[in-house]
């Protein structure tokens, strides 16, 4: 299915649905929500990669403002700790933007696919 | 010294696009013994400012669909709030499991997902 941007109820309540399970991923679990948005974006409403990677940041960017203020109001946030994760976290990630193109990213992904299974099970039990 | 490189880590993981703020979490709780609220507290601040570079850099090359931000924003923020406000509700054990359950499923996902080569 693609959306033209006609604002049918049908669409209208397939974009409402998109967001609120990203939001509710996103204030729920403290993650992004872009594994959803993306694919979302791609396969439901038929945007290119790089489209859909820039404006499902630009949606994330304001729902992870108001997750945070909930969380802050439920004084849930270590702000010191954030400070030190942002800032050597900027670092990383553009070396990691760089290093783009040097690392075969298809292994890692599979890689990095077993450490997420084996810490979300080491999580439950 | 641990949670900076944690945090480069993750921040290498988020460059690669593969899922870095994902497994800061889990490396927070697991390595740190954070509890599990405070650490999806400081996955979301810790989240903003670098987001907010790059939806500028996003803007600037015109990958931002403002029409599109504007539809699936409405359901974004009241799911957020819904989320956070469920999430501040239950016990740290239970949303670690809960937690745990999704980053099985992510991980499920991820590796078996084709990235497009674009």
């Amino acid at each position: 299915m693609k959306l033209g941007y006609i604002l049918t109820f049908k669409n209208l309540a397939v974009l409402g649905l998109i967001g609120v399970v990203t939001g509710l991923i996103n204030g729920l679990l403290g993650i992004g929500g872009g594994t959803i948005l993306i694919p979302a974006m791609v396969f439901l409403l038929g945007e290119k990669q790089h489209v859909a990677h820039g404006t499902s940041l630009s949606i994330i960017l304001p729902t992870a403002i108001i997750s945070t203020f909930v969380y802050q109001s439920n004084s849930h946030i270590d702000w010191a700790l954030a400070l030190k994760i942002a800032l050597s976290g900027m670092l990383g990630g553009y070396l990691g933007a760089r290093l783009m193109q040097l690392i075969p990213a298809p292994h890692l992904r599979k890689l990095f696919g077993v450490f997420m299974a084996v810490a979300g099970i080491r999580m439950i039990f | 010294m641990l949670i900076y490189l944690i945090g480069f880590f993750m921040g290498i993981l988020s460059g690669l696009a593969m899922g870095g703020g994902t497994l800061l979490v889990p490396a927070l709780v697991i390595l740190m013994n954070v509890p599990q609220h405070t650490a999806q507290g400081i996955c979301l601040a810790a989240f903003i400012p670098t987001a907010l570079v790059a939806v500028i850099t996003h803007l600037k090359q015109k990958n931002v669909k403002l029409k599109l931000t504007l539809y699936l924003s409405g359901g974004a923020l009241l799911g957020a709030f819904l989320g956070a406000t469920l999430a501040n509700q239950v016990d740290g054990p239970l949303l670690r499991k809960i937690f745990g359950f999704f980053l099985v499923l992510m991980g499920i996902y991820q590796f078996f997902s084709k990235p497009s080569r674009e």
